[in-house]
C-alpha cells in the first residue's frame, strides 16, 4: 500500500501574529513596571509572606472555607431534598430559606449575625414558645467573630448549594428511581445509593466553583474582624502603612489556595464521572 | 384451577382527564407466562406498573401471591401501606424496563449486587458470588467489570434481568424489554426470557414480539383503549382472532 504523508504548508495568519506580539509586549511591559516599581517594596512582601500572623490568618481562612463548605453542602442537600418533597410545608420552609438568604447581601448577614446579641441577648436550650430554659449563655460570649462568620457563611452557602443540589437531583433520569423502587429500595437508600451519586456529576463542577469563590468570600469577614487572611493583613498595614505590600501578600496566598482547589476540583470531577 | 400468582380485579387508572385503564381483570397462575399486546397508548404498560405499584390505582384490587398490593385490610377498611411495607412487597416482584435503567455509575456486577447488598443486607462476598452466577446465567460472565455505557443494548438488558433476578422474585414484569434494541440484539434477550419461562418463573410480558408470545407464552392478552378486548391461548388469538379490533391490530404488526 502506498503511504501518502501530509506535510502541508500553513497559510500565513498575519493578524494573529500581530495580536500575539502586541499581547506579549503588553504583558512584558506590565511585568516590568511592577517589578522595577520602587513603591512595591518586594523586601516587605517577602518578609511578611511567611509571617506568623499572616500564616495564622491563612489558617483561619482555610478553616472557615472548609467548615462553611462542608456544613453548607449538608444544609444544601437537606434543603434540596425538602424542596423536592411531596409535603407543601417542607417545600415551603426550604423555599423560604433559599429565598431569604439568597435575597439579602452576605455582607449584611455577616454584620447581622455578629450583632445577634442585640435581638437575642441570651441564647440557650429550652422549651420553645416561652417555656423554661435549661441552659443559656449571653449572646455576646457565644458569638465571637469566628462563630458569627461561620454562621453567616454556612447559612448563606447552604441556600446556594440547595439550588445546585436540586438541579443535580433533577438531572437524574426518573427511570433510575423506578428501577431502584422495583428492587424494593427505600426512599433513603435510593437517594444515597442511586440518585445522589449520579447527581454528583452535575453537582461537583458548580460546587467546586462555590468552594473557590468561598476561599475569597471569607475576606468579607474582615468587616467583623474575623481574624482571617485579609483581617490580619489589614491589621499589619494599619501598623506599618505597607498597604500594597500586604495586599500582595494576601493575594498571593489567595491565588495559591484557589490554584490548589482547582486541581482538586478536576480530580473530583473525574472521580464522579465513572461510567460516563 | 392453579393458584394465582397475580390476581388483578377491575383495576381503573386515570391520569388527569384521561382514563387509561377502564376496569381490567386478569389472573396469572404461578409459573404462568402472560403476554400483553396492544397498540401504544392502550394502557398495557400502565397495567404492568400498577402490579408493583409504580403507579397507584384509582379503583380495583391487585393481589400478588395472595397479598393485596399497596394496602392492608383491617376491619373491612383499606389502609395504605407504610413505605417500608411497600418496599417489602416490591422486593418480591422483579421489573425489567424498556430502556434498561441500569445504574450507570456501577459496573454490571455492582448493578446485580445492589439489591441484595442494600436491601437484603447480604454480605458483599456472598452477593458478588451470586451476582457472578447470575451474570453467567444470562451469558455475561466476562462482562462483570464493564460499566453499562460499555455494553450493547442487548447486554444491558440481560444485566437488568440479572439485577432483578438477584432479589429472588416470585414474579417478573417485563415492560417492552426488546423495544429499544437494535433488531439483531432482540433474540439474545428473548432467549434469556425463554430460559427463564422454562425454569418456571411467573412472568407478565408487555411486548410487540408476537413470535415470543406464540412460543413462550401460555396466555395472550390484547388490550385496547384501557380494556381487555380479547384473551386466550396465544396460538388461537394470533391465528384466529375473534374480535375486529384484534384483527386490525394483528394485521398491522404481523
Amino acid at each position: 500500500m502506498m503511504e501518502l504523508p501530509i506535510e502541508a504548508v500553513k497559510p500565513p495568519r498575519p493578524g494573529r501574529l500581530v495580536a500575539a506580539v502586541v499581547a506579549a509586549l503588553l504583558m512584558a511591559w506590565l511585568a516590568y513596571t511592577v517589578i522595577v516599581n520602587p513603591n512595591l517594596h518586594w523586601d516587605v512582601i517577602s518578609e511578611f509572606l511567611l509571617d506568623g500572623r499572616v500564616l495564622g490568618g491563612l489558617w483561619i481562612t482555610i478553616a472557615l472555607t472548609a467548615l462553611s463548605m462542608v456544613i453548607g453542602v449538608a444544609l444544601g442537600v437537606v434543603a434540596a431534598v425538602m424542596q423536592l418533597s411531596d409535603s407543601p410545608v417542607l417545600r415551603g420552609a426550604a423555599g423560604l430559606y433559599t429565598w431569604f438568604f439568597r435575597g439579602t447581601p452576605l455582607l449584611v448577614q455577616l454584620i447581622f449575625w455578629f450583632n445577634i446579641g442585640l435581638v437575642f441577648p441570651e441564647i440557650g436550650i429550652g422549651v420553645p414558645f416561652g417555656g423554661p430554659m435549661f441552659l443559656q449563655w449571653p449572646a455576646n460570649e457565644l458569638i465571637t467573630p469566628f462563630t458569627a462568620a461561620l454562621l453567616g457563611l454556612t447559612i448563606n452557602e447552604g441556600a446556594y448549594m440547595a439550588e445546585i443540589v436540586r438541579a443535580g437531583i433533577r438531572s437524574v433520569d426518573p427511570g433510575q428511581q423506578e428501577a431502584a423502587e422495583s428492587l424494593g429500595m427505600s426512599h433513603r437508600q435510593i437517594l444515597r445509593r442511586v440518585v445522589l451519586p449520579q447527581a454528583m456529576r452535575v453537582i461537583i463542577p458548580p460546587t467546586g466553583n462555590q468552594f473557590i469563590s468561598m476561599l475569597k468570600t471569607t475576606s468579607m469577614v474582615s468587616v467583623i474582624s474575623g481574624a482571617e487572611l485579609l483581617t490580619v493583613s489589614q491589621r499589619i498595614y494599619l501598623d506599618n502603612f505597607e498597604v500594597i505590600a500586604l495586599l500582595v501578600v494576601a493575594s498571593t496566598w489567595y491565588l495559591l489556595l484557589t490554584s490548589v482547589a482547582t486541581v482538586g476540583q478536576r480530580f473530583l470531577e473525574r472521580r464522579f464521572s465513572r461510567g460516563h | 384451577m392453579a393458584t394465582s400468582m397475580v390476581k388483578i380485579e377491575s383495576v381503573r387508572k386515570r391520569f388527569g382527564q384521561l382514563e387509561v385503564l377502564k376496569g381490567v381483570s386478569l389472573d396469572v397462575p404461578a409459573g404462568g407466562v402472560v403476554c400483553v399486546v396492544g397498540p401504544s397508548g392502550s394502557g398495557k404498560s400502565t397495567l404492568l406498573r400498577c402490579v408493583n405499584r409504580l403507579e397507584t390505582i384509582d379503583a380495583g384490587r391487585v393481589w400478588v401471591d395472595g397479598k393485596l398490593m399497596g394496602f392492608s385490610e383491617q376491619g373491612g377498611k383499606l389502609h395504605l401501606l407504610r413505605p417500608d411495607e411497600l418496599c417489602r412487597q416490591r422486593q418480591e416482584i422483579g421489573m425489567v424496563f424498556q430502556r434498561f435503567h441500569l445504574f450507570p455509575h456501577m459496573t454490571a456486577l455492582e448493578n446485580v449486587m445492589e439489591g441484595p447488598c442494600t436491601v437484603k443486607r447480604l454480605p458483599k462476598a456472598k452477593a458478588a458470588e451470586r451476582a457472578k452466577a447470575l451474570l453467567d446465567r444470562v451469558g455475561l460472565a466476562d462482562r462483570a467489570g464493564h460499566y453499562p455505557r460499555q455494553l450493547s443494548g442487548g447486554q444491558q438488558q440481560r444485566v437488568a434481568i440479572a439485577r432483578s433476578l438477584a432479589m429472588d422474585p416470585k414474579l417478573m414484569l417485563f415492560d417492552e424489554p426488546t423495544s429499544a434494541l437494535d433488531p439483531e440484539l432482540v433474540q439474545e434477550v428473548l432467549q434469556v426470557m425463554r430460559d427463564l419461562a422454562a425454569s418456571g418463573m411467573t412472568m407478565i410480558v408487555v411486548t410487540h414480539e408476537m413470535g415470543f408470545a406464540r412460543e413462550a407464552g401460555d396466555h395472550l392478552v390484547f388490550i385496547d383503549d384501557g380494556v381487555i378486548v380479547e384473551e386466550g391461548p396465544p396460538r388461537e388469538v394470533l391465528s384466529a382472532p375473534r374480535h375486529e379490533r384484534t384483527r386490525a391490530f394483528l394485521g398491522q404488526v404481523l
